[in-house]
């Protein structure tokens, strides 16, 4: 076997698989945001960017992901740096800590749905606890810093463990003799973590972050059941104009902005966290 | 002033005993070596110095103060790695400065160490280049320059030269030697390399199985081992090893010879180095079975009453295998042990 193909022919059951199931159905849609009534055209977009949910549905999915990922970023890195210390009970407390990923988006919006609905728990704990005379009803359009707090909860939740697991296993990769070194030549804890855990850290906060980021901008479910429609996101939008307008050329317009806003947040991590050539671990 | 006591160190890795009561005092200003085979237990001695590795049991003071219980940026000390851990994400100007700017140091006095300390180990231009950019040579002494910028009190270092090249190595063993005189930095330094030890050191530690078998000046070490492993270690080719037999108040049977020894009752082993050999008309009766030519002496393996005894002898001489000979000891570089202590006898 020519040495030289190999390789090719060894990804090309997955380069096929990938051309029919993703590639072809990616130009249609393509195909669809830029043709209006069989002719090529930008009409699509015209009407997708010039609708009055536009601007609010950008504006919230970007609120959102401004808010959450740091601070998930945040808390992936200290939960991450603490498992990463335990020399007892560590796998344990990994898996308990990832449990929100094997749950669904919607599921998770609808647990925290139960936690703040008119019946929901918080309400009988603040009436239990003689807080409040009658329940309140959190997720009203009066109350959409509460709509908006709780979809951040619940998001926080339910999708911090997917950066967790990544930055537990980029920890696990830089070897301990750094830190050592970093100990003798006068670093304390927190200028090791700054000085040595993030930067050799790069490739997985790559990762971690493009998942995330990606992630965030297709929130959906969990919008859906918290919000309704009190806090549209770009999401839900194509969700309405595919299902509820049926304008599928509309769908497909506003699906190519979301892909280009992901695009461009990729590249700009993987820029923002490149690392030298000749600097990796 | 940065003198280093060790006191009944022991080190147990759940259930391997890899030191056993080290006591060991370096006084300031010294260069102390660690000579020991490879699993010794050198750089576990070093690290429990250094506050990487907590002691079993025993103490560690520096400077009057004991520092056991210190992290190890609070010791005054400064490492190379046997693995060198020069940092990948930094350049090799940041990796000398790291410590530095770790004490906050001003810019120009961070370039200004850096500078000196990366000519001195003849890397100055590699300064931009990242960790694997580098050769393992130029790693290792990109590690040995981060430890001099510090310009500690005490430097820890292990086996900072074994990756150079043997001329290289000379060259740098010169430096070290002198930039730490001039500093009057205390170092503890390990090696397996027994010429590097010799050429180095005030004081040599051999080391054996996690314990100190001998600590004193190269010359000593190399003259009057402790024990037979000193004497068998050090030394290339190591010292001969021959069974003698007691034959009267201090006289022993050795090789059919009778010879004059110490007062001791039972068997003993008796030890010549080969250089102290000497071809003769009497002597131990040897018979040649290898001669290796090496230029300077030719080095000859004998059979001696059954053992294999190296002599190293003039280079003019012509033998070859077969030839009996007979090989005259200096009297007064005999040495003695007791195989069952293994001690020197005097
Ligand atoms: N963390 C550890 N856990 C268990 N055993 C260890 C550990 N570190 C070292 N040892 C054991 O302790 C002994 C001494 O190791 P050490 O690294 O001090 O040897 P060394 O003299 O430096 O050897 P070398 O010359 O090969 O570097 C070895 O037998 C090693 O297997
Ligand atoms: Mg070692």
């Amino acid at each position: 076997m020519n040495a030289r193909l190999l390789p090719y022919l060894l990804i090309l059951p997955v380069t096929l698989f990938l051309c029919v199931f993703f590639l072809y159905p990616f130009i249609l849609v393509a195909q669809q945001a830029f043709s209006n009534g069989g002719e090529a055209s930008l009409q699509n977009f015209r009407d997708v960017i010039g609708y009055w949910k536009f601007p609010i549905s950008l504006r919230n999915t970007f609120l959102l992901a401004i808010i959450v990922v740091p601070i998930q970023l945040a808390l992936s890195l200290l939960m991450a740096t603490m498992v990463s210390k335990m020399k007892k009970g560590r796998d344990l407390v990994l898996y308990v800590w990832t449990i929100p990923l094997g749950i669904s988006d919607l599921a998770a919006g609808i647990i925290w749905l139960a936690i703040f609905e008119q019946s929901g728990f918080l309400n009988s704990m603040l009436a239990g606890v003689g807080a409040v005379d009658a329940p309140v009803n959190f997720l009203s359009y009066q109350n959409t810093f509460i709509v908006f707090l709780a979809i951040m909860l619940a998001e926080i939740w339910r999708a911090t463990a997917i950066m967790l697991v990544i930055i537990v296993a980029g920890i696990g990769l830089i070897p301990k003799e750094y830190y050592e070194a970093a100990e003798v030549f006068g670093a304390s804890p927190w200028k090791r973590f700054v000085k040595i855990t993030l930067p050799l850290l790069r490739p997985s906060l790559q990762t971690a972050l493009i998942l995330r980021v990606v992630l965030a901008f297709e929130v959906f479910a969990v919008v859906a059941a918290l919000g309704g429609t009190l806090f549209p996101v770009l999401m839900g939008e194509i969700y309405s104009y595919q299902f509820d307008l049926q304008n599928g050329g509309n769908a497909a317009a506003l699906a190519l902005i979301v892909l280009g806003i992901s695009l461009a947040f990729t590249l700009i991590i993987l820029r923002a966290l490149r690392v030298p050539k000749g600097a990796t671990i | 002033m940065a003198e280093i006591q060790i006191k009944n160190v022991a080190k147990n890795f759940g259930g391997y005993q890899a030191l056993h009561d080290i006591d060991l005092t370096i006084s300031d200003q010294e260069f102390m070596v660690l000579l020991g085979a490879s699993g010794c237990g050198k750089t576990t001695l070093l690290r429990i110095v250094a506050g990487l590795e907590t002691a079993t049991t025993g103490e560690v003071w520096i400077n009057g103060r004991r520092v056991d219980h210190l992290p190890p940026k609070e010791r005054g000390i400064a490492m190379v790695f046997q693995n060198y851990a020069v940092f990948p994400h930094l350049t090799v100007f940041e990796n000398i400065g790291f410590g530095l700017r770790m004490q906050k140091m001003p810019n120009d006095e961070v370039k200004r160490r850096v500078e000196r300390c990366a000519s001195l180990m003849h890397i100055e231009q590699l300064l931009k280049r990242y960790s694997g950019e580098l050769s393992g040579g130029q790693r290792q002494r990109v590690a040995v320059a981060r430890a001099l910028a510090m310009e500690p009190d005490v430097i820890l270092m292990d086996e900072p030269l074994s990756n150079l090249d043997a001329l290289l190595r000379l060259e740098m063993r010169a430096e070290l030697k002198g930039v730490l005189a001039d500093s009057k930095t205390t170092a503890i330094y390990v090696t397996h390399d027994q010429v590097e030890a010799m050429s180095l050191a005030d004081r040599i530690s051999v080391m054996h199985q996690g314990r100190i078998v001998q600590a004193a000046s190269p010359i000593e070490v190399y003259r009057n081992p402790a024990a037979e492993f000193v004497a068998g270690f050090i030394g290339n080719p190591p010292m001969n090893f021959l069974r003698a037999e007691a034959a009267g108040a201090g006289k022993w049977s050795v090789a059919g010879q009778t010879v004059d020894g110490p007062a001791a009752s039972g068997p003993l082993q008796y030890a010549i180095r080969p250089e102290d050999l000497r071809l003769s008309d009497q002597g131990l009766p040897a018979r040649v079975k290898l001669v290796e030519p090496l230029g300077a002496h030719l080095q000859v393996t004998c059979d001696v009453d059954g053992t294999a005894i190296r002599a190293v002898l003039d280079s003019d001489l012509t033998l070859k295998p077969g030839d009996a000979i007979h090989l005259a000891p200096q009297p007064d570089r005999v040495r003695w042990f007791d195989p069952n202590t293994t001690k020197a006898v005097q």
